[in-house]
Order: structure tokens, then sequence, then C-alpha cells
């Protein structure tokens, strides 16, 4: 570790802060249906939308309704891929010639994108048209992304509303959403990484003959109109197999950067968000603190474990750490904080290869996934989550003085608590699960490109990361099976949606409870005890389920590196 | 319920074709007009032909180059196309070794091009980024310290003094930006390029 390299790990984390303010404030606007400086241009574009579509702005949903539209509106954007996919062959967009995706490919990568997964069994640019990437994947990476935040503000109005039955329109928010934060900021977002050397055109590959000679096809396409939305939405789809390593997708030091913050912006805002509607911008900031502990814990260790090396370089004489699977540009510290950011929010863009970190390396964002992705968070879906285990901390902290427990001026009760442990336990039944039948399945272990402990880390880094909504990869493991194809898209599906659903009902819940002022007896959920507290609930919960399996895998690697074994 | 059906499928539709058709095209053509070469892939030209992307590495083999990192892409094997068959800095389709740390395979490869760099430079440590591989097969980059270990090697090569080389190994060496983020790096391709102006 140097100075320089946590000169830049701190400067990251000052742009987040200083983001977090402005662009809550901005977002709360839009969430209220207020003015903003871009109305003149975009009201009439969005009144336009209620009108063909027969939305009435002013009617608010129930819950239920709420769930139900979401859910209706994903039906239709799997259809669209799939379809797409399937058909490719014959459709227009297509200069390389792709053929038709198979079946099982088509229905995990439709999942995936609509879950805001972005788990990729495929590499981008041997399988894909340019038009299932502009159509079927950039377009529900803003779908997916607008629709984790909608739910997360349904949750958050849960909160600050009293005594009503409604949450919102979903139909208002996903459009507002959709066209007063992603679309503008995207549209400068692409421009800018076009100017870095991101390619964006619609051209066939290029043929070109090397200096000496060789012959070499490059790749390119519409793809900075994709990263942009890919690193804003946390979807971490990459256009390339390689993703953000991909010189294409992440040419510059720079570009690096700005994609790093990009991950965590609207992430980071929304507990401003938060703080705004319930009226008190600290309760925002202390659960963003309990989001910052977790988060330098885990840079900390991973930058520690990736500047140490492994022992095979270090018998080597190889020092600098572990550069297998990294970019010279991006170098230790940008690879390991990419990993950090893009597993603890839910993106799964990655610029070095996860499989090849250090077993504790890697085992961090194995930990940041399994915990939930609530540091930071994907967009809205972090943000959920991380209220969930606030309910389940404020009720543990009631338990323990014998209070009935508040938070924000609502009473948490039985069916709140019974719905948190029912989205929280849904993680590790997908992950624990399949991973246990992968192992057990000779032809799913075939899969595995490493032997040893490591071959069982890639099977449990597919199922967490699918279940989690992540869709960073250990990825030697040959995902395109039938096997791993369904089983993935079964836990991508039940992992967001079952996740989900209860959050709603809470949501539906807090609405129609009064709200009670503090008192004297009221923990107060704005210090440093409470955010201990959440901290901690996280890491019991998260230690409990999921340390059995991290001892078999990164664990006892780790163990095996140190007394010099390979497999 | 049965309202909602509607608004599903027309709402659907209008913000697909807004983000998935309009969005990208638009940008297409304004990226195109503003940034035309970034946009088509950085392309270097030289005597009219395409010798590739000044972002996107390419092999180097032959001593008188300076060599890249070590890519483990793959292509599809022209007999079998189930399986496939190493073919470094394959652009059409990138991805790393994914060799984890207890990985023999991955120890195997180090000892053998460990003890290769230190048979043909004695004396000098070995850069530890010309010996692992990239993450997406394609790094444009090799470290400061990597290109120098080379100098000796291409000197001789070319019959250059070795200074000379040292310069324009210099010259072509990039620091980090604000002299804090990233790391310092020489462009492979445009180190080689320089080297054949040099030359003439």
């Amino acid at each position: 570790m140097t100075v320089i390299g946590w000169l830049q790990i701190i400067f990251f984390c000052v742009i987040i802060l200083a983001l977090a303010k402005p662009l809550g404030w901005y977002m709360t606007r839009v969430f209220n249906g207020e003015r903003t400086f871009l109305s003149p241009v975009l009201r009439p574009v969005e009144t336009g939308l209620y009108w063909i579509s027969g939305v009435d702005e002013k009617r608010e949903q129930h819950w239920l309704t709420y769930t139900v539209s979401m859910l209706l509106f994903h039906v239709g954007g799997f259809l669209i891929i799939y379809g797409l996919m399937r058909l490719q062959a014959v459709l227009p967009f297509n200069p390389a010639g792709q053929s038709a995706v198979a079946e099982d490919l088509s229905f995990n990568t439709a999942i995936s994108f609509i879950t805001n997964t972005n788990w990729q069994n495929y590499g981008g640019e041997s399988t894909l048209s340019y038009l299932v990437q502009m159509v079927g994947l950039t377009h529900q990476n803003f779908l997916s992304a607008a629709t984790g935040i909608v739910l997360a503000l349904a949750l958050i109005r849960g909160f600050a509303r009293a005594s009503v039955r409604t949450v919102g329109n979903f139909w208002v928010d996903v459009t507002r959403c959709t066209l007063y934060v992603l679309l503008p900021i995207c549209i400068i977002y692409t421009l800018f990484l076009v100017w870095d050397g991101i390619p964006q055109t619609l051209g066939a590959y290029v043929e070109a003959t090397t200096l000496e000679g060789a012959k070499q096809t490059i790749a390119v396409g519409p793809v900075a109109s994709q990263v942009a939305i890919k690193m804003l939405g946390t979807n971490g789809g990459g256009f390339f197999n390689a993703n953000a390593a991909h010189p294409f997708e992440n040419p510059t030091a720079l570009s690096n950067f700005v994609q790093m913050i990009s991950i965590f912006a609207l992430g980071a805002a929304l507990t401003n968000v938060f703080g705004r509607m319930v009226g008190n911008q600290r309760q925002g900031w202390a659960i963003l603190a309990v989001m910052g502990v977790l988060f330098l814990a885990g840079v900390a260790i991973t930058y520690w474990a990736e500047a140490s090396g492994t022992s095979t370089l270090q018998a080597l004489g190889l020092t600098g750490g572990n550069m297998e699977g990294k970019e010279v540009r991006f170098g230790i510290v940008a690879s390991s904080l990419f990993a950090v950011i893009t597993t603890a929010a839910s993106c799964g863009a990655v610029n070095a290869m996860h499989d090849s970190f250090t077993a504790l390396g890697g085992m961090i964002p194995l930990i940041n996934i399994q915990l939930g992705e609530i540091i930071v968070g994907g967009v809205g879906a972090g943000m959920y989550g991380m209220l969930l285990f606030v309910v389940l901390a404020i009720f543990v902290a009631g338990l323990m003085v014998g209070r009935t427990p508040e938070y924000v001026g609502k009473k948490i009760e039985a069916r709140e608590v019974k719905m948190a442990m029912l989205a929280i336990l849904v993680l590790p039944l997908m992950i624990l699960g399949w991973t246990a039948v992968a192992v057990v399945l000779p032809s799913a272990v075939a899969s595995m490109a490493n032997a040893g402990p490591h071959g069982f880390s890639e099977a449990l880094y597919a199922y967490t990361s699918q279940t989690g909504n992540n869709g960073s990869a250990f990825a030697g493991l040959t995902g395109n099976t039938l096997f791993y194809n369904v089983t993935g898209g079964v836990s991508m599906f039940v992992g967001r949606f079952f996740m989900i659903v209860p959050a709603m009902a809470i949501a539906g819940s807090l609405a129609e409870k009064k709200s009670i002022p503090p008192s004297m007896g009221t923990f107060p959920t704005t210090g440093g005890l409470f955010v201990g507290l959440v901290v901690g609930v996280i890491l019991i919960m998260g230690g409990l389920t999921f340390f059995p399996a991290l001892a078999l895998g990164p664990i006892v690697e780790h163990l095996a590196m140190n007394a010099g074994q390979v497999f | 319920m049965l309202r909602e059906i509607r608004p599903a499928i027309v709402l659907l539709v209008a913000l697909t074709v807004i983000t998935g058709l309009a969005y990208p095209l638009a940008m297409t053509g304004i990226a195109g007009v503003l940034f035309p070469s970034q946009a088509q892939g950085s392309l270097i030209v030289k005597d009219g032909k395409v010798i590739g992307s000044a972002l996107i590495g390419q092999e180097f083999r032959d001593d008188r180059y300076f060599h890249g990192r070590l890519s483990a892409t793959v292509a599809p094997d022209p007999n079998d196309s189930t399986k496939t068959v190493s073919a470094p800095y394959n652009a059409a389709n990138s991805g790393g070794s994914n060799l984890g740390p207890t990985s023999k395979a991955l120890a195997d490869r180090l000892n053998e091009d460990v003890d290769k760099l230190k048979a043909d430079n004695p004396g000098q440590p070995v850069p530890l980024d010309l010996v692992t591989t990239s993450g997406s097969g394609l790094d444009p980059h090799i470290s400061p310290e990597a290109a120098q270990f080379q100098v000796q090697r291409v000197a001789k090569a070319r019959s250059m003094p070795e200074e000379t080389l040292r310069q324009i190994v210099a010259a072509n060496t990039e620091g980090r930006l604000l002299g804090l983020i990233g790391e310092p790096r020489v462009n492979v391709l445009a180190l080689n390029l320089a080297l054949d102006r040099a030359a003439k």
C-alpha cells in the first residue's frame, strides 16, 4: 500500500460526499413532482407520455397496485429482450452477422437485465448484435435502474407519510426518474466518455494490420451510450466480454475515476433524499455513515491483500502486488477500489478479473454482495435493503430496553419485522442452496476453471452475484450451460422480486400508520450509537449466515496459499 | 389492476424507443460530429492502412520492438468450433486468464516466464507486469520499468544507442492525472511507432 494509493481512495470519498447533497436535493424535487430547470424541455414529453399511455398523474396507487404495475412492466421487458435475442439474426443493426442466441442463454440474459443484475454468460462482442445491445440491453439498463430507484422511493414515502393508503404512482415515478434524472446525466456522460476515447459508432468491426503484419479484428460499436447508463444505473453489463477492463469501455485513469463515482453517486444521494423526505437530513447522513464504515473496511482489506500479492509471486521475487488480471493504467489501487465499489453497489462492472484476485482480496467482493449490497448499493435496491436492516436493528434495540421500537416517527411492529426477515432470508436460500447443488453435480463441477477451494469460490460467487443482482463474476466459471443458465436465472428472479415484494409490503403498512412525535424515551437514530448498532446487526447476520461457506472457499484458499500449496 | 395493463404496454414501448433507440442513435450522431476520431475507435492510419487503435494493445514478438503484456485471449478452434485456441490480443473476444492465486497452471506459467526473462536479462529484476496477463487481454500499456527493462534487447536488435532509446521511452511515458489518479505507463504501440520514426 502506498500513500498516493490512499490519497486516491480519500479523494474518491470526498467527491461522493460532496455530490450526495446537491443530487439529493434535485432528486427530491423530481420525485415530489416539483419544477426543475429541465422542466421547460421535458415537461411536454412527460405529459405526452401520460396521455398516450392513459396515466392520470394525480392518481396514486396502493402498495399492491404499485407492485403489480412494476411486475407487469418487467414481464414486458423480459419478452422484448428474449424476443430480440432469439431473432437478432434476421433483424437490422447486425454488421458482425451474429446468429440467434440459444433459448437457455436468452432466458438467463433476459432475466439478468430486467433484474438489474447484468450477469453475462456470453461475451458481448462475440454474441450480440448492435440492435440487442441498444434496444434490448441499454433500454433495460435505464428501466431496471429507474425501477430500483422508485421502489426505494415508495419505501421512503412509507416512512415519511402518515395515515394514508397510497405510496405514489409507479408510472409517474418511473417516467420522471428516467426523463429527469437518468437521461440528462447520461447524455452529458456519454459525450464525456467519447471524448475520452470510448467508441460510439454503428460501423462494422475494424480490420487492422498490426505493425508486425498480423491481422487484428477490432470490435467497436455504440459503446459509450451503454457504458454511461451501465455505470450510473449500477447495471454493470459490459458491451465487451472484459467489461470495464477493456480499453474501449474504460480507456484512461480519468474515465475509470469518473466511472467509479458514477456507480456510487445516485445511491449515496438517495440517503439524502430519505433524510429530506422524513424531514431530517441527519437521518440520511447516519445511514450513509453506516455504509461508509463498511465500505472503508472492505477497501482497506482488499487493497492490502492485492498489494501484498500471492506467495507464488513473492517466491519468484516479483514485487508490487498481484497484477494478474489487472490493467497497467489502473494498477493495484484503482483495481482494488473498483472491485469493492462495484460489489458494494450492485453494479457488477469489473475493471480487473476478480477470479485472479488473491483469496482475501476476492473474499471482500463476495462478502459485500452477501451482505445484501447495502453499502450504497444498487440504485434504489441498496437503499431499501439498508432500510430492512435498519428495521431489524431498531427491533433489536427495542428488545434490549423493552420498548416498542420506533424509527423516524413510525412504530416498528411484528408485521414489519417479519417482512424484513423474509426479504433478508431469501438471499442465503438461493446462494447457499444452489452452490450446494452445484458442487455435488459432476457436470456443474466441470464448469469450474480452477481446482481446489478456488473452484468452490467460483460457484459460490456465481450464485452470490446472481442472487444479489450484482453481475460481476469469478469469470473462469463456464456459466453458459443449461444448468447454470437456468438455476442462475431462478436465483436472479428470486433475489430481486422476493426482496421487493416484502419491502413494498412494509412501505404500505408504514404509510398507513400514524406518525408519533419523538419523546424522551425515543432511541436517537442520528448518532454514533445507532450507526454502530446497524453495522453490528449487518455483520452478525451476514457472518452467521455465510461464514461457513466463506471458510470453505477463500479462507481455506488463503491458508493453502500461505502453506505454498497449488491446485 | 386491469387499468395498469395499458400503461404497462404503451409506456414500455415508448420508453424503449426513447432510451433504446433515440438516445443511442442521437448520441452516435452527435459524437460522430464532435469527436469523430474517438467515436470510430481512435484508429491509427499509416500509409492509408489501418494499423490498429491507439487504445488497443497488439502483439509484439520481434526483438526490434518493445513487447506488451501477456494476453490470455482466445479464438474459436478452426478445427473444432466447440473448443478454443490461444489467440493473444484478439480484439474481437476480450478476456483474462481467470487463473486464481493457488492455480498450478498460473504458478507454472510464471516460473517459466520469469526464468526466461532472467536468462535473457541477467542481473535485472523482472517487472511484474511483463509476466502477468492483463484483465482485458488488450492492455495497451506497460509500466515504465517494464519498458526500461527491454531497452538493452531492443538496442542490440536495432544497433541503436541505449541512451537514445531511454529518451524515447521517457518521452512516451504518461504520468498520473493531476499527479494523483492512475498509474505511470507507456503505450507500447505509440512507443514502437516513435521508435520506427526515430530509426528512419
